[in-house]
């Protein structure tokens, strides 16, 4: 992945895995764009591999109850909604 | 003169009488206000209303401070300059052809024009440090957990801290004391910030202290930039702090770490905005995956298009041990070598940005130009340390700003350090 471009259709596959549609004008865009950061990014090659050991201290609290959002206050920012539930797109 | 500094201007007055009584304070708007909308700076959060506050909100108003609204942000913080909002560009008081720098730059522009007394911002990579610079304000990166992120709107959360830009250290310092401590519904937060007083560090007393230049980010800096920065840290020296010239070879992959690191954290935290729960709503016509990528397409920007792809793509089957592995290597490397400089200083110096205040629209073009403008700011993001941009001087009549980065939970050292500069 480098010499100056990226196919666009690997932009148009990456977009599809994160689902972002893109215009045409977009994928030839980023293509181009994605080619000159990919290749800044291969100097990670000359990374030598770091032990690291982070302090890691347990932060797990106990299971209880606590009040959470009303429903009013869930469904508040739906764009659609019904019956007290979120409505969305047919799944498939 | 208005310089667009806020998206929503909503005074929420505070009915305590605590150390910010009496003072205004912007909040960027990635941080939730119950009942106030929280952009993000996108299209996709145009109508957002949170139903809470964030942790920092609660503490800002039980100390007593009146919020002035929400300001103006690159969209969902990817950026340095304030061009990216859904909304338009803040300019920069000290200059209106100028970007008041970012991701937090209406925050910076807020205090920089006396809009309000203080201001909230986030940094991620710099985007509190980097605005500060260019506005001529004080900010401060807090160490990663001394400041709970409950209520943030996240974009890389293994960076991300939020923290408090004012005209003065000493003024930086004293709302770095009310958001600091232990929060029970942030897992990450350390309970080393509960009992502070920043504030009375702000002594202008630097005798005896060990001030490290960063000579690896000294020499990547414009001359206008460098010769501000040489002559602020001579006057340290005049004042009795010992100095000493650091290099460290890790420093020069900081920013590809950085951006493969946020990039991924960016894809896989943006993945909650598909227009069902909140956001816009790209309509019912196909499935969930095509509703759910054309209302992405129209919500979100270019700049945040390009991150959720790249960081996408440096995850993805084939690439992750390339991209993804290798950057954790890096920044597990900046961190033994930022540990190791800190052992024979107390703080470490460099210019916060390497370049003065770019014209709005001059940088937009090239993304890979505007990512290298980070260089100075990032490595303290991926070491988790503190650190603070300080007003060093002018050149051309433009801000410059001196960073001082701390040992972890050092914030007093680091305020300290400022505090003289500012002098």
């Amino acid at each position: 992945m480098s010499n100056g471009s990226v196919d666009p259709a690997a932009v148009r596959h990456v977009a599809g895995l994160a689902r972002v549609d893109l215009a045409e004008d977009e994928v030839e865009a980023f293509a181009t764009q994605f080619a000159a950061v990919l290749d800044y990014f291969e100097t990670l090659d000359e990374v030598p591999e770091v032990e690291s050991e982070p302090d890691l201290t347990n932060v797990l609290r106990t299971d209880e109850v606590r009040t959470g959002l009303t429903q009013d206050e869930a469904l508040r920012n739906a764009p659609d909604t019904e019956d007290g539930y979120f409505e969305g797109p047919p799944v498939g | 003169m208005s310089h667009d500094a806020f998206i929503t201007r909503e005074e929420i007055e505070s009915k305590s009488s605590g150390p910010l009584a009496g003072r205004t304070i912007a909040v960027k708007d990635n941080i939730s206000t119950d009942g106030v909308r929280t952009t993000c700076g996108s299209a996709m959060l145009e109508e957002y209303v949170p139903p809470y506050d964030a942790t920092v909100v609660e503490r800002v108003k039980e100390a007593g401070a009146t919020i002035e609204g929400k300001t103006n942000m690159d969209e969902f913080g990817m950026g340095t300059t304030t061009e990216t909002s859904h909304f338009g560009p803040t300019t920069n008081p000290v200059d209106d052809e100028r970007v008041p720098g970012g991701s937090s730059g209406g925050s910076a522009a807020a205090v920089a024009a006396g809009e309000a007394d203080l201001a909230l911002g986030t940094d991620t990579g710099g985007s509190v440090r980097c605005p500060a610079a260019f506005c001529g304000v004080v900010g401060i990166k807090p160490t990663y957990g001394l400041v709970s992120r409950y209520g943030l709107v996240a974009y890389a959360n293994s960076l991300e801290q939020i923290g408090p830009l004012a005209p003065t250290v000493e003024e930086a310092a004293e709302l770095l004391d009310v958001i600091a401590g232990a929060d029970e519904r942030d897992a990450t937060t350390r309970d080393r910030g509960d009992d502070s007083d920043y504030a009375a560090a702000a002594d202008d007393d630097v005798e005896g202290m060990t001030v490290g230049v960063l000579t690896d980010l000294v020499e990547g800096a414009d001359d206008r930039v460098r010769s501000v920065f040489e002559d602020s840290i001579d006057d340290l020296a005049a004042q009795g702090a010992e100095i000493r010239e650091i290099e460290l070879e890790s420093l020069a992959h900081a920013v590809q770490a950085y951006y493969v690191i946020a990039m991924s954290e960016a894809s896989s935290n943006l993945a909650r905005f598909d227009g069902v729960r909140y956001g816009r709503s790209g309509g019912f016509d196909g499935d969930w995956n095509d509703a759910f990528a054309r209302s992405r397409e129209a919500g979100f920007g270019p700049e945040v298009k390009r991150r959720i792809l790249l960081g996408t793509y440096a995850l993805s089957a084939g690439y992750h041990d390339k991209y993804y592995k290798k950057a954790q290597d890096a920044r597990a490397w900046i961190k033994r070598d930022f540990d190791g400089a800190l052992a024979d200083a107390d703080v470490l110096a460099s210019p916060t940005m390497p370049v003065l205040p770019p014209k709005l629209g001059e940088s937009l073009d090239d993304p890979l130009q505007l990512y290298l403008m980070d260089a100075n700011t990032v490595p303290v993001n991926l070491a988790d340390l503190p650190a603070i941009s300080v007003p060093a001087g002018t050149a051309d009549g433009l801000p410059v700003g001196v960073q001082f980065i701390g040992p972890a939970f050092g914030e007093e050292q680091i305020v300290r350090a400022g505090s003289a500069v500012e002098g």
